[in-house]
């Protein structure tokens, strides 16, 4: 049998049921009724003890929405969702105020365990070797806000980095404490009106992260928000706000996972990231909901919005993800080139299996002059899933001097699979400089062989390939995360991959 | 909800000029029967904007906003005019079929006589008093497309070639569609040319104005089949007066081991779409298609091309030039889609435009959607303007900027036009883009 | 009346000013060797008095032939016999380098308001400077310097300036990336060229090159000006002393 064939039948029996994030936590809970309406959007303010304007501002997204159509443009084809049939609203249930961690429902703490995220203030990511000549563990600290359902349950180094000047905190938290920021920034990079995913998460979103850094301050450690969805037939709908005041720099990670189960979970999330003069974004998600079965049965259904806008001269945002989880993926993490002199980054892997689709991408918008952006993304199918990049690049009239490199290359393992590219390249004015590059190809037999004839084993082979395809982009997540990444991209493609 | 805007003023204007013009397009009974339900079809969509994804960089609603009325059949002041523009217009060596504002010219016409394996009619005839088969063959395209829809409903001649087995065809055929309308008007031309087995030729088709023609829109669809191991080599140049409208459509299909060279040339039009798309049906066959824009002013030239790679071990290559100065706005939207068998597919497609003024656009758009693993596939695009450290030493050898751009320029188009295969054709296009470039300077 | 004339030259790029108050003269017939370590200024010299956009002359004058050079357009120089040998000749892809030798040779023509090379006697001009420096044949038919080796695009700088018959040429780090029988046949080349009506400036890092194109003066740049100047024998001097004693001045 010719080397790839067995690769390829190893696919076919490929078992996405191998999720291993698809356990349940029982604890016991608090839910808003099934449905949605302006009395679910009032009560769920009145959760979160919101004032009067951010009811208002959700009230208006609400009435917004009841307007809006779902997009259909998107290479994803799923079933209709009844946004009557779901649960706007869960949070654990929680035994009496909570003053430290150890208070926290055991179960919860557990849950973030098994998962490997530590809510104990330790120093690193667990089971995380430190890099070969990289700094000492104990220098890496790794702040953690952790998200379970609808609310934000524990948040890690609060006092180090309040020492710092840094605000890290439940965006609810925020919301209440910092009123100034968040009315000044929240939806002034996604309006309420952007999107019917967007306008959604803005009437109903329950928690998320908030992070400000004033200026000139370097954030001391890593930030980063753990996503769990646990309940049935929950939507989550998370908010995220990233304000990087002038001169600063933030690094920020996402990951998230849920529980297996037969019914799709909607995850509608809103991310706005804000970088004003010479600051510095970054931020890296790694993606695994649970991707339903192997027989396409159950999964997430991600639609998320996510922009950062380059308000200053000299800013940088930079957005890196490794999308291996939800049966739906449709997420275009976008820069708004508007200052000077800015750059955006884009780094994708986006694997899919089993009956996964994925419509992601970004967009590139060259407002200010000088601006330049770079997009690398990577995307690999096997099974019988889709795997769609999408892409705009477009520069301005006034945006003299844009620069963007593009490459986009796919890698399909099987042929049951589907690989899609949709760059869209605009140009107006003679000073904009665009290339564009873009490869569809399988893993060549002859490599495979190669390996094989020096002593691997096919799916080490297999390994090997799919990670030199990768890696460019893997460089691109902090160290901790890359780790994770990689074993990640090995379990998603279990079966051919070692 | 289109079908309210169907209800807008064009839809009413274009309505009453169907009714109008039903008697005087060619045939009954079928015939007629497919051109009101694709007239229906277009009607419902109204003209194609720029919310419909297909037409979002070229959104005729705004362009063009509405679709004039069929012009009148040639009278002898308008073949006298555009005899005279064939005489600027011709390519030595070939055999020439006119078309003037949409009607079959036979006195401008070389018909030669019936010579074997080759057999010329026009649409007319043949929707009149062909068979049956051949005239649903004719009427039978996508209504899904407005535009195509509408020139079903209006087409109202053309010409209908026919390549026998076998048969090698010297001489290259130059259809030639000349606008000559006295009044603005609109003409609906639809051609079919069908290449038979192990046969070969050479079809050019020009789109021209004649000397004090008003405004005009030309409606084209161009029907290909190219037999297995057969070869045809097109060209296709826009070259039509800078008021006009050219829209235009062309649906070839490819059997087993046939060939197709296309080279298409977009100078001319106020606004210009084409729209080809390639069916690969039989094993092994190659498509290499090559296209330039020159555009200036105000121009819009959009070249929508989609690949449609439904079998195994074919191969497609497009490469695609653009020259954008003052505001004109090129498009090019290609799409390259490998079927779930389709396996060994080679298919690659390379777009470069080049920007000269701050106020030209271009808009790429190269989509690849691939179902079949054991295949490469893989598109470039690139935007920009000439090269600085290019100009400037050519300059410091001594040609002025002028000279210099256009030295780059024509190298820039030239690994285009290099590809067309015919010498004296080629000739004829550089001389085209040279003229092009003169007037520039 | 000298050929070239660089007087108190200032030059910017963005913000930094790299030359800062150059003087140098040049007759007809002589060759000047200009010296100096890397980021002295000898390369933004020899593009100033070529015109190549991007740098700024805030103070200064070149004048060739007593007429000011800062005026004219790149081409315009060129027409008036100034010729750059590029330190890195680009590639010009689809542009055949024979068409192009004889559409910038008559363009220079045109300018000078000479009549056009009749066809046969380009060809045999080009044939016979293309022989004498090794230049094959079907390099003629290729993109101006596509695919050529570092050698051949030296070489076919030196066939252009055979070609165009400047009276003033300017040899950028002639030498860089050469090995040493390359060199030897592009000084053979430049050599060639030397006469009593025509000088060369002749910028290079080593001394190497003045081996086989010996000059009549040496100059010394260093930190945006000419710091000495001397014979021919001060260039062997530098390749024992290096160039640190002026940069440290």
């Amino acid at each position: 049998m010719p080397a790839v064939q067995e690769t390829v039948d190893r696919v076919r029996r490929i078992d996405v049921d191998q999720y291993r994030y698809g356990f349940e936590t029982l604890i016991e809970s608090e839910k808003a009724p099934k449905g949605l309406s302006e009395d679910i959007v009032r009560f769920i303010s009145e959760k979160k003890n919101e004032p009067a304007w951010m009811l208002e501002w959700r009230l208006e997204a609400y009435r917004r929405w009841l307007t809006m159509t779902e997009p259909t443009w998107a290479r994803v084809h799923y079933p209709k969702i009844d946004y009557q049939d779901l649960y706007y609203y869960a949070a654990p249930k929680p035994k009496k105020t909570l003053s430290s961690i150890d208070e926290i429902d055991p179960e919860i703490l557990k849950t973030y365990e098994k998962l490997g995220i530590p809510l104990r203030e330790v120093a690193i990511l667990e089971g995380v070797e430190p890099p070969p000549g990289g700094e000492p563990s104990e220098q890496r600290k790794i702040a953690v806000d952790a998200v379970f359902d609808s609310v934000s349950v524990a948040t890690t180094f609060q006092k180090e980095l309040k020492k710092a000047g840094v605000i890290f905190m439940p965006i609810s938290e925020a919301i209440r404490e910092h009123p100034e920021l968040v009315r000044k920034y929240l939806g002034s990079v996604v309006p309420t009106s952007d999107n019917f995913f967007a306008t959604l998460n803005s009437a109903v979103f329950s928690d998320g992260s908030f992070v400000y850094v004033p200026p000139g301050v370097r954030c001391p450690m890593e930030l980063s928000t753990y996503f769990r969805i646990n309940e049935r037939n929950t939507g989550q709908f998370e908010r995220t706000l990233i304000i990087a005041d002038k001169g600063s720099y933030v690094s920020y990670l996402e990951g998230c996972t849920a529980p297996q189960r037969d019914e799709n979970q909607l995850h509608a999330a809103v991310v706005e990231l804000i970088a004003l003069d010479d600051a510095e974004i970054k931020y890296s998600t790694v993606q695994n909901w649970y991707p339903g079965n192997s027989e396409g049965l159950g999964g997430i259904f991600n639609f998320v919005t996510k922009r950062g806008d380059c308000r200053g001269a000299n800013s940088k945002i930079s957005w890196t993800q490794v999308e291996t989880g939800s049966a739906i993926t449709w997420k275009y993490p976008s820069c708004i080139l508007r200052g000077d002199n800015s750059r955006g980054e884009f780094y994708s892997i986006a694997i899919s299996n089993g009956y996964q689709q994925v419509d992601s991408g970004t967009k590139m918008i060259h407002l200010g002059k000088n601006t330049s952006s770079r997009i690398i993304s990577k995307g690999i199918a096997a099974g019988k899933s889709q795997n769609t990049y999408r892409g705009l690049v477009t520069a301005h009239r006034k945006a003299t001097g844009a620069r963007n490199y593009t490459a986009c290359d796919s890698l399909l393992i099987g042929d049951k699979c589907g690989a899609h590219t949709v760059p869209y390249v605009e140009a107006k004015n003679s000073s904009a400089t665009f290339e564009h590059e873009a490869t569809t190809s399988k893993i060549s037999e002859d490599v495979l062989f190669y390996c094989v004839q020096r002593g691997l084993s096919q799916e080490e082979a297999v390994g090997l390939v799919v990670n030199g395809f990768v890696k460019d982009v893997l460089q691109q997540l902090p160290m901790e995360f890359a780790v994770e990444a990689q074993k990640l991209i090995s379990i998603s493609l279990e079966g051919s991959v070692g | 909800m289109n079908v309210v805007l169907a209800k807008t003023d064009t839809g009413r204007a274009v309505s009453t000029s169907f009714a109008f013009a039903r008697e005087r397009l060619p045939g009954s009974g079928k015939v007629a029967e497919q051109r009101r339900q694709a007239f229906e079809a277009f009607e419902r969509a109204g003209l194609p904007h720029r919310r419909i994804e297909d037409w979002k960089y070229t959104d005729l609603r705004a362009l063009m906003r509405e679709v004039l009325p069929l012009a009148a059949s040639p009278d002898t002041t308008a073949l006298s005019r555009a005899e005279a523009a064939l005489k600027l217009h011709a390519i030595e060596g070939t055999r020439r079929l006119v078309l003037v504002d949409g009607v079959f010219a036979p006195k401008l016409s070389d018909l030669g006589k019936g010579e074997k394996g080759f057999s010329v009619r026009t649409l007319r005839e043949v929707l009149e008093t062909g068979d049956g088969a051949l005239q649903g063959e004719l009427l039978a395209s996508d209504n899904s497309d407005p535009m195509i829809a509408l020139n079903t409903a209006m087409a109202t001649d053309g010409v209908v070639i026919e390549i026998a087995n076998g048969t090698v065809l010297e001489q290259p055929l130059h259809v030639v569609h000349v606008a000559s309308v006295g009044t603005p008007a609109a003409m609906f031309t639809r051609s079919l040319f069908r290449l038979g087995r192990d046969a070969s030729a050479t079809l050019v088709e020009s789109f021209v104005a004649a000397e004090g023609t008003e405004a005009y829109q030309a409606y084209d669809s161009l029907i290909v089949s190219v037999g297995d191991n057969a070869r045809l080599d097109h060209l296709r140049l826009v070259e039509d007066g800078l008021d006009a409208f050219n829209i235009a459509s062309a649906a070839v299909t490819l059997g087993a081991h046939a060939q197709l060279n296309t080279f298409g040339m977009v100078s001319g039009a106020s606004v210009s779409r084409y729209q080809p798309t390639i069916v690969f049906a039989g094993e092994g066959a190659r498509v290499d298609t090559n296209g330039v824009n020159l555009i200036k002013g105000r121009q819009h030239a959009d070249t929508t091309m989609f690949m449609d790679h439904a079998v195994p071990h074919c191969a497609s290559r497009e490469v695609f030039r653009a020259v954008i100065d003052d505001r004109a706005h090129s498009v090019f939207q290609g799409r390259i889609v490998v079927r779930p068998d389709a396996q060994k597919t080679d298919a690659k497609m390379m777009t470069r435009a080049l920007l000269l003024s701050d106020e030209a656009e271009a808009d790429n758009k190269p989509e690849l959607e691939i179902f079949a693993d054991d295949v490469t596939c893989g598109h470039g695009a690139t935007t920009g303007a000439l090269d600085e450290s290019l100009l400037f030493y050519l300059r410091a050898r001594g040609l002025p900027e002028r000279e210099a751009q256009a030295l780059l320029i024509q190298a820039f188009v030239g690994e285009a036009i290099e590809s067309i295969a015919n010498d004296s054709l080629r000739e004829h296009v550089i001389a085209a883009a040279q003229r092009w470039l003169e007037a520039r300077a | 009346m000298a050929l070239l004339e660089v007087k108190d030259l200032q030059v910017r790029v963005e913000d930094r000013e790299i030359l800062h108050g150059l003087s140098l003269t040049v007759n007809p017939g002589e060759v000047h060797a200009i010296m100096g370590p890397n980021g002295s200024g000898k390369s933004t010299l020899s593009h100033v008095i070529a015109g190549k956009p991007g740098y700024e002359v805030t103070g200064g004058q070149i004048l060739f032939r007593g007429e000011d050079l800062l005026e004219m357009e790149p081409d315009e120089r060129a027409a008036k016999g100034v010729f750059l040998a590029f330190q890195y000749p680009v590639e010009i892809p689809g542009v055949a380098t024979m068409n192009f030798l004889r559409t910038a040779l008559n363009a220079q023509r045109k300018a000078r308001g000479e009549s056009e090379y009749s066809t046969p006697d380009f060809l045999k001009k080009v044939r016979e400077v293309s022989k004498s420096l090794n230049i094959p044949q079907d390099m003629l038919k290729r993109g101006v310097n596509v695919g050529f080796s570092g050698g051949e695009k030296k070489r076919n700088e030196i066939l252009q300036m055979a070609l165009f018959e400047p009276s003033l040429c300017i040899l950028d780090e002639m030498d860089s990336g050469l090995d040493i029988d390359a060199l030897r046949i592009a000084a053979d080349g430049v050599n060639a060229l030397r006469s009593l009506e025509r000088a060369m400036v002749v910028i290079t890092h080593y001394q190497r090159l003045l081996n086989y194109i010996v000059p009549d003066y040496v100059h010394v740049m260093a930190k945006g000006s000419v710091v000495k100047t001397g014979g021919k024998e001060l260039a062997l001097q530098l390749e024992e002393s290096g160039y640190a004693q002026f940069e440290d001045a």
